[in-house]
This record gives C-alpha cells, sequence and structure tokens, in this order.
C-alpha cells in the first residue's frame, strides 16, 4: 500500500470504480499509483501459473501492472492517467480477444 | 537540403522521447532552424529523471532536489523553443526508412524527416532473486516515480536491496518523505572496491558527484537507518505478498520484515527500439548491458537515425543533455544547415560538459558492479516474470544446444510474454553466454518486432486504409533483407 506525502497542495478528487467499488484517487496521478494507494495489493494472475503480480517498474517497461480499462483489456496501468468514472478490473489469467465493436 | 525538396517528409528532424535528451534534442534543433517533431509517451515531458517535472507539488519538488527541479528548465526551454511537441504519443515502429508510426489519442500516426534522433532511455537492470516476482517487491526506481508523478511513498516498512548511487539516494528521499526505511542492504561485493579504487584518480574530476554520495551515506548514518553492506544469499519471502527479506552479511544470516522490498542494481539502456531497428550494439563488458554504437553526434549505423542520453550507454542526465544537443548539431549538419565555424563554437562546451559527467562512471560501474548471483541467478529463480521461466530452464535449453535468445524463446516462451524480453533480456544473454562459454556479444539479443507495444487492431486496420504501402510492408522488407 502507498500512501501521500504530507504537506502538498490539495489536488482535486475524482472517482473511480475499480472491482465494482467506488475508489478515490486524485486528478493527475498516473492509475498504478491510484491503485496502490487504495491498497490493492494484487494487479493482476498470470496466465501461466495464477501467480500474484503488481507493478515493478512503473515506467511501461515490466507490463506487470496490466489492467482492464472501460472494457479494454490489457491497459498498463502505469501509463494511464485516472479520469472520473474510469471503470477498473483486475485481470485474472489470460485474455480473450473481443469480437468488433 | 531543405526539406519541401524532399517528397515524403514531413518534418526535418524528428525526436523521439522528452526525457533529458530528447527535450535537449529539440530545443537545439529549433534553435538551428529545423522543423522539429518531439514525441513522447508520456502526458508531460521530463521523461523518468524529471517525470512530471512542470506538474509536481513544490514540497514534493523541494523533496527531490535540484538533481530533479533541473527539469524544468529544459520543459520552459522547450516550449519557448516552439519545438512542435506530441505527449501521450506511444510510438510502436520506427522503419529502416525512417518512418515514425505512433498512437496518438486512439489513432495511428505517421511522420518522416530525414534526421531522427531516438532518445528512448534506460531501464532499471533486473534484479532476478528468488521471490522478487512478489507483489510489494518492486525496482527503487519505480518509488521514485511514484513520488514525482503523484506525490505518494509506500506505506508500513521499506527495506531497500542493491547496488548503485540509486539506493542510497531513495533511501534518503524516503526518509525525507516521512516513510519508514528499515534497513538498506547493499549486494556489491567487498571486490568491487578494489577494482573501483583504481578508477577513483579520475573519478575526483566529478567530486561534486562524490561529495553527494557522502551526504547521502551520512543522512542514513544520522538517521540510524540499518545498513548492510556484501549481502548474499538474497531471498524475498511471502506467499502472496512479500513479507521479509532473508540474506547473509558479514557472516550472519539475517531476515528482516518488510511491507515493501525495493530492488535496485543500476540502470542499462532500454534497446527495444535500437535493436528493432537492428542498429549495430556492442556489449559492454563494465556496465554489462548493450550500447548502441553511435559516432560523437549520435549517428548510429543506420544513416539518418542518431541516438542520444542514456538509450546508447549509462552516462546520467547531465550527461543526457549534453549528448542529445550534440545529436541535434550532427542532424543540423547532415542537412547542410550550419556552418563548419558555427558547429565548433557549440560543440566544444557540449563535449566539455559530457567529459566532467563521462569521468565518474568507471568509477561507479566498478563500485556498484552487480554480484553474480544477480547476473547468473540460481537455477530455482524466475528470470522470466512473464511467462515465468527459471534460470535453470535456460541452462537446461542451453545444454540440449539453443545457441541464443531467440531459439530459447521459441523452445520456452521465454521472453514471448507482454513485456517482450524488455526485463529477462539482458539476463538470458549472460545466462546463455556463461552456460555456453562464448561472449555475451556472440549470443546476441532477442529479435524485435513492430509493434514495439500492444496496439488495438482498429488503430491498425486504420493506418492500412490510409497508407496502404506505409510500415507494415517497410517492417516486412526489413525481416526479408536479413
Amino acid at each position: 500500500m502507498f500512501r501521500r506525502i504530507e504537506g502538498q497542495a490539495p489536488r482535486r478528487t475524482i472517482a473511480i470504480e475499480v472491482e465494482g467499488r467506488e475508489v478515490n484517487a486524485r486528478e493527475g496521478d498516473p492509475l498504478a499509483v491510484a491503485l496502490l494507494e487504495a491498497g490493492v495489493e494484487r494487479f493482476r494472475d498470470t496466465p501461466v501459473t495464477g501467480a500474484a503480480r503488481a507493478p515493478l517498474c512503473l515506467m511501461g517497461v515490466c507490463f506487470d501492472c496490466l489492467v482492464e480499462v472501460d472494457g479494454r483489456p490489457n491497459v498498463q496501468a502505469c501509463m494511464v492517467t485516472v479520469r472520473e468514472g474510469m471503470r477498473v478490473r483486475l485481470q485474472h489469467g489470460a485474455r480473450r480477444l473481443e469480437p468488433a465493436r | 537540403m531543405k526539406r519541401d525538396e524532399v517528397p515524403g517528409m514531413t518534418h526535418d528532424l524528428i525526436v523521439i522521447g522528452a526525457g533529458p535528451a530528447g527535450m535537449a534534442a529539440a530545443t537545439t534543433g529549433v534553435e538551428l532552424g529545423l522543423q522539429t517533431l518531439l514525441v513522447d509517451e508520456q502526458p508531460s515531458p521530463g521523461g523518468q529523471i524529471y517525470r512530471n517535472v512542470t506538474g509536481c507539488d513544490p514540497k514534493v519538488s523541494a523533496l527531490l532536489g535540484t538533481d530533479y527541479t533541473r527539469g524544468v528548465s529544459l520543459a520552459q526551454r522547450l516550449a519557448a523553443s516552439g519545438a512542435e511537441v506530441l505527449h501521450d504519443t506511444l510510438v510502436w515502429d520506427v522503419a529502416r526508412d525512417l518512418t515514425v508510426t505512433a498512437l496518438h489519442a486512439g489513432r495511428a500516426k505517421q511522420w518522416r524527416a530525414p534526421q531522427l534522433i531516438a532518445a528512448t532511455g534506460a531501464m532499471e537492470r533486473a534484479s532476478p532473486l528468488p521471490g522478487w516476482t512478489l507483489p510489494g517487491v518492486m525496482n527503487a526506481g519505480a518509488v521514485q516515480l511514484a513520488i514525482k508523478s503523484a506525490g505518494a511513498v509506500p506505506a508500513g516498512r521499506v527495506v531497500v536491496v542493491g547496488a548503485g548511487p540509486l539506493v542510497l539516494l531513495v533511501a534518503c528521499q524516503l526518509l525525507d518523505a516521512g516513510a519508514t526505511v528499515a534497513a538498506v542492504v547493499e549486494t556489491a561485493p567487498a571486490s568491487n572496491f578494489l577494482a573501483a579504487a583504481r578508477r577513483l584518480p579520475r573519478a575526483l574530476r566529478a567530486w561534486s558527484m562524490l561529495a553527494k554520495g557522502l551526504r547521502m551515506m551520512w543522512r542514513l548514518k544520522r538517521a540510524r537507518v540499518q545498513w548492510f553492506t556484501g549481502a548474499e544469499e538474497i531471498e524475498l519471502l511471502g506467499k502472496d505478498a512479500v513479507q521479509a527479506v532473508s540474506f547473509r552479511a558479514g557472516g550472519v544470516s539475517k531476515r528482516i520484515d518488510a511491507d515493501h522490498v525495493l530492488l535496485h542494481h543500476g540502470v542499462i539502456p532500454n534497446t527495444q527500439m535500437s535493436h528493432l531497428l537492428r542498429l549495430e550494439h556492442r556489449w559492454d563488458d563494465r556496465q554489462l548491458a548493450w550500447h548502441v554504437v553511435t559516432d560523437a553526434f549520435g549517428q548510429t549505423s543506420l544513416p539518418g537515425l542518431r541516438m542520444a542520453g542514456d538509450g546508447t550507454a549509462i552516462a546520467g542526465a547531465y550527461a543526457a543533455e549534453a549528448s542529445g544537443a550534440l545529436a541535434a548539431l550532427g542532424a543540423a549538419q547532415a542537412l547542410g544547415r550550419i556552418d563548419g565555424v558555427a558547429l565548433a563554437q557549440r560543440v566544444a562546451p557540449l563535449q566539455r560538459a559530457l567529459a566532467v559527467q563521462l569521468a565518474i562512471r568507471p568509477f561507479l560501474d566498478e563500485l556498484y558492479r552487480p554480484p553474480k548471483a544477480l547476473t547468473l541467478p540460481r537455477d530455482e529463480t524466475i528470470v522470466c516474470r512473464c511467462e515465468e521461466v527459471s534460470a535453470g530452464k535456460i541452462r537446461e535449453m542451453a545444454r540440449l544446444g539453443c545457441v541464443g535468445p531467440n531459439q530459447t524463446k521459441f523452445f520456452s516462451r521465454c521472453g514471448m510474454g507482454p513485456c517482450q524480453g524488455r526485463v529477462c533480456g539482458n539476463v538470458v544473454t549472460q545466462l546463455l553466454a556463461d552456460e555456453l562459454g562464448i561472449p555475451p556479444a556472440e549470443v546476441g539479443a532477442y529479435r524485435i518486432r513492430a509493434p514495439l507495444k500492444p496496439i488495438p487492431l482498429a488503430a491498425l486496420a486504420a493506418l492500412a486504409e490510409e497508407a496502404p504501402t506505409q510500415t507494415v510492408n517497410s517492417v516486412a522488407e526489413s525481416e526479408h533483407a536479413e
């Protein structure tokens, strides 16, 4: 779990949805850090053995922070900024190819 | 040669990456009259070293110090230059004809210029230790990025494990941010000190950096942080998340409870794009990493393509700034847009700045050379995190006749998962070299193909409709050419 460094100027709070639960984040935060602050410990399971994974690099290299954002799978949570109403689902196992919408 | 005389060109110069090298390259390019485009994957300029530098909270900026806030003036110069800058832009292909293909706002975009500067930066060296895949274990640099981008730090007990200037720096920054640093566990073997001592006289040229190191050591001592050196047999313990670190130091076994373990063993060039382009690389035995072969102006083995900054060889942010400007000067010269006198005038101070930064590198490289246990992990340790392939499996494949990482990838999926070998590539090359008894240069690296990162099929399809002959064909041709 991560927490905010004290003494910072307040930033606008926005609500995102994580696994159906409403979570507060601060405007401008990378999604991965917002999830770490919300206490999400396990971001995804590996497709191979189902082992738990969480971010290693926070800079777009490791792909261990892959989550589903607004229905789109395999999004690097460290590379997207939180948006009001963003819907996040954690990934278990391999992704499937969805039919085109 | 002016841009508008060349058909199919959208700019004089395209720069990829808005870290110190890329910002300096684009700014210099515009100053020299080149129509310049800078594209970057992040939402704001700075790269990783100056991540979010224009949006960082003042309290957090102060905590990170002037080595961070220096990025503000670079970003301001870039903004004032009038360079065309596109953020949130993921470059997923660069063809050998220098066509750049990117994903921006859900759509594929293409540009082309006669001169291209790739400033793709560094990444942290993998630290394959038993248990390093557990949640709660992350790179020390990742925590710095959480501080820079969100003003957030790990809660609970933090243990920093590794070898490199960043180990001390992150521990100090965490203390300043009010986090609990339970211990610093240094892994550099004692033999490193002897090797480093020989490099010390030259390193004294960069005395301010040495002084910075001493100040950090003093800060940790004063805070009475438990500090271990020459640690061996490191293991990260826990079931669903890390709970403790165990190791041996000074002949004694230790176990320290931890909620977060931060790993760091230096940084290495992120060579995904340079390998995609099949540029000439060489294996550097001191930095234990691939370097891109360039001349003094960043020119690589592919005409028109230059590289600058830590994406070519590790020299740090200040050196990256100088090398970015030098690459832009080289680009202007190649385009006939700067005369010899003006060039010489601008080059001299940049080369002097670069020389000072390079003076300390051999000392740091020797002092913080990662231990064998890390570059050649134990058999049961996972090397490829994505596909969960162990070091033992790689060794077994070498014994069965695999002579390179592309073969072990074929047989085991090692390096074939989402990260596409970014994390494990360097380790697999060294493991195979050791097992086969041949130099890493001979073992080679993963063959990288576009797209560099996953992109939506719809974006690719739209590209095919707009530009039927671009990219997909040029990638196929470069594959056939080999």
